[in-house]
Formats: C-alpha cells, structure tokens, sequence
C-alpha cells in the first residue's frame, strides 16, 4: 500500500488543465473536418450554436460561436448530415472536450464555388438570366423600396444619394438579414412585400461587400428566383464592383455597388432643373420669333398690300359719302362686301400662313394717325386710335395704358 | 400632377411650339401652358424633401439610422 508521501494528488483543475493541453499538442484535433448528423441543436440567443454531432456509434458535442455562425449559409437543423471544420479541445469547467466548430457544409453539397457554378448553369438554362425578361427602369420613380440590412453602411449611402440626388423620391426601408442563416429568407419576404403592397416603383436590393460566404444569401436560389419573379424592377447592389452574385445576374440591372445602385434609380435634380429651365427659354424664343414674324407680315400687308389701299379708298369714298347716314351705311357696308371679297382674293393668293387669317381668328389691327400700333407706349391715355376688324372699322379712346410683356414671364 | 406628368407635358408644349404651322393664337396659349407647367416643376424640384421610412411589423415609422449625416 502506497504511502501519502507516494501519492500523486492533482486538483479537478489541474487535472483538466493537463488534459486541455494534451489536445492543444495532438495537431490532428487543431483543424479537422468531422462528419456527422445534427442533434441536440441549441440556437442560443447570445447568438452561438450548441448541438451535438453523431453517427451510428458516438456522439460528439459541439459548439459554434457567434462570429462563426453569423457566418453560416445555411440554417443547421437537426437531422441534417453535414460536415463540420473544427478544432477539438477541452471545456475545462465541465471537463468535457467538445468540437469548436468553424465552418458547417451540408454533405454532399460540396464547397461554395462548385455550388455557384452549378446553380448559375441551372438557372441561365432555365432562362432567369435572359436580357429579354429585364424590365425598364422607370425614369422618374416616384416610390423606391430597399431592402437591406437597416444598420449596414450600404443603407446609409443609399439614402444620401437619393438625397442629393433625387429627393421627389419617397424611399420604404425593408430591414433585412443580409447574411447568415434565415438571410436569404428575408430578403426574399422583403421583395415580396414590395410586389404585395405595390408601394414601389423600383427596388433596391442589396448589401455592401464582404467573403463569399457573407454574400450568399444572394446566391440562394430562392432569392435569384424571387429577384426575377419581382414585378417590380429591382436593381440589385450586392458587394463591390468585382462581386458578382445570382441575383445580379436575374436583376432586370446591376449596380457595382449600393451608392451606384442609388444614382441609377433616379435622375440627378441639376440635369432636370437645367432641363426645366432651357425648356422654358427655348418656348420664349420660339414664341418670341412667331410673333415678330407676324409682326412684320402684317407690317407688309398694311403697307404694301391691298388693305392699305382700301382703307385710304374707303376714307375717300366715305368723305364723298358724307351726306346722310343712311347713304354712308349704304356705301359702307357695300364697300365692305367689296373688301372682303377682294380680301378673301388676296387671301386665296398669299400662303398658308397669310395674316389676313389673323383678322378672320378675332385679331384686330390698330392705328394711330395712319400708323399702325405696335406698342402699347406709342399710345397716351385719351389718344384715339382706330381698330380695324375683319368687317369694319372701331374709332376708340384710349381709357387706361397698361403695360405688360411676355419677355418678363 | 406628378414631376414626370408635368415634364412630359412641358416638352409636348415646346415641341407644339416648334412646330411653325401653329397659329400665333394657339402659339400663345401654349406658351402661358408651358409657363405654369415650368413653375410647376420648378416648384416642384425646390420643394422635395427626401422622405424615408421604415417597413414594420405594426406598418410604417420614420427612419433615422444612427449616426447619419444630416
């Protein structure tokens, strides 16, 4: 029998301490893939993952902190045959040994990149990714929907473009999960809430850049498909230029980026503002010409035309006329059947655009001792001016002097 | 009116006015059209204040994200 002295005591401590160390050294446990089934599956609110890994002969517990499960593509559940990167080593407190799990494929799935290649194939054979299917973006959106994550920087230069940009817009912000397992799911309840409530006229779907694994929710074939079954045009802003996801590739257009998928939405304000304005002065200028065109036909007419003629003639005639009122409204109105027929004559002879039109549309032409007006200063209040009209003549008073101008509109 | 309406119908006005078979009459009433609808617009592009809410469970809320440039 062994003697006190004999004894070797360790502490529960110590005892696990040597036993954590013991994994630390065997280099196999530090990385290893383990395959096995889901069981036991804890989502934790803190965010870490428990479950418990089995076959048909053991079971192994394992646990997946947050900063790796945030970074997980699918959603663990229980029964699920996966494959599972690691290092195995020692809960002291409990003396457990336990997987700390990195990384979870679903087995036979195999790793990101095949799976995108052949999703992408799939897809393009189906047709998700054809020109024809993209809808226009509308020019001057009056609604735009986004949808991504409410706290990353990619709302938030979505929103100052849209700001500085086009701010006629009024924007409905989608919070969604962006990554992570449930990510694709959200996004996706985001797109369709959109097409359901139709309070969009554009969507914005996206996030910022990031690992292929933090960008897959918008590589998921569910979002591809509920990007390309929107009615919506969406717009998607997935990453960095050089990022390329499904989803980009069903969008009906891809931005580069979130602040580039803004700038696409809606035009820039300067352009239209300058657009609004030139408008304005190219109708200014067009009216501006019509009217001293006619300006200067009419001059014509009154100088060189018959209308001057016939009104020095019926001025004569009507002195001669001057006797009776009866006789000058005999003569007047004969002579005015004999103007207005030679008038329509003349009419018949200049073109299409002849003034003497002018007079048959209600427009009068106005004169001053024997001149014709042309503006409202060579009138002073009392003048009296004469009116001529498509059938006769108006002596008037000039009772009030008012000014006002087209060029100051 | 909406922004687009209103642009539509200002460039519709300037090609009408562009076209010289207008008679000075109509040219006229066109003009004063194109005038309001230019003020329109105008007041339009001074007016807008980006409006951004956020989708909720209960509906619709105003959204600040935190530390946003104002």
């Amino acid at each position: 029998m062994a003697s006190a002295a004999e004894r070797r005591i360790a502490t529960v401590t110590q005892i696990n301490n040597f036993i954590k160390v013991l994994f630390e050294r065997t280099e196999v446990l530090g990385n290893i893939w383990v395959r096995g089934e889901i069981s036991n599956l804890k989502l934790h609110s803190s965010g870490h993952i428990y479950m418990t890994l089995k076959d048909e002969g053991a079971i192994l517990r394992a646990v997946m902190f947050k900063s790796a499960a945030s970074r997980l593509l699918l959603r663990p559940e229980n029964g699920m045959k996966v494959l599972a990167r690691g290092r195995v080593g020692v809960f002291e407190r409990d003396g457990q040994y336990q997987l700390y799990v990195e990384k979870i494929e679903e087995e036979g799935k195999g790793d990101l990149y095949r799976l995108f290649e052949e999703l992408k194939k799939k897809l393009g054979e189906e047709g998700l990714f054809d020109e024809k299917h993209k809808k226009p973006i509308p020019p001057f959106p009056v609604k735009i929907g986004i949808v991504t994550s409410p706290t990353g920087a990619a709302v938030r230069d979505i929103i100052n473009i849209l700001r500085r940009r086009w701010p006629l817009v009024e924007a409905r912000l989608y919070p969604a999960l962006v990554q992570g397992p449930g990510a694709s799911a959200s996004v996706c309840r985001g797109i369709e809430y959109f097409n359901k409530n139709k309070n969009a006229d554009v969507l914005i779907v996206g996030r910022g850049g990031g690992s292929i694994e933090d960008l897959w929710a918008f590589n998921e074939e569910q979002t591809v498909r509920a990007v390309y079954d929107s009615e919506i045009p969406v717009i998607s802003a997935v990453g960095h230029e050089t990022d390329f996801t499904l989803s980009d590739f069903a969008a009906d257009l891809r931005a580069p980026t979130p602040s580039a998928a803004a700038e696409l939405a809606v035009p820039d304000i300067k352009d239209i503002a300058s657009f609004v304005e030139s408008s304005m002065e190219r109708a200014k200028s067009l009216l501006l010409s019509k009217t001293e065109m006619r300006e200067k036909q009419l001059a014509l007419l009154s100088e060189r035309s018959s209308l001057a003629g016939f009104n020095r003639r019926i001025e004569g005639l009507m002195q001669l006329t001057d006797r009776a009122s009866d006789d000058l409204l005999r003569a007047y109105s004969s002579l005015l059947e004999k103007r207005g027929a030679l008038l329509s004559e003349s009419a018949v002879r200049l073109d299409a655009l002849s003034p003497l039109k002018v007079f048959e549309r209600g427009y009068s032409i106005s004169y001053k001792d024997g001149k014709a007006l042309k503006s409202a200063r060579d009138v002073k209040k009392g003048d009296e001016i004469t009116l001529f009209l498509k059938d006769g003549r108006v002596k008037a008073e000039a009772v009030s002097i008012e000014r006002c101008d087209i060029y100051d509109i | 009116m909406t922004f687009e309406e209103s642009l539509k119908e200002l460039e519709d006005t300037v090609k009408k006015l562009e076209n010289g078979e207008t008679p000075l009459e109509e040219a006229m009433a066109l003009f004063e059209k194109g005038v309001a609808l230019t003020k329109n617009c105008r007041k339009m592009l001074d007016e807008a204040q980006l409006k951004v809410k956020l989708i909720t469970e209960e509906g619709e809320e105003d959204f600040e994200q935190k530390g946003e440039e104002k």
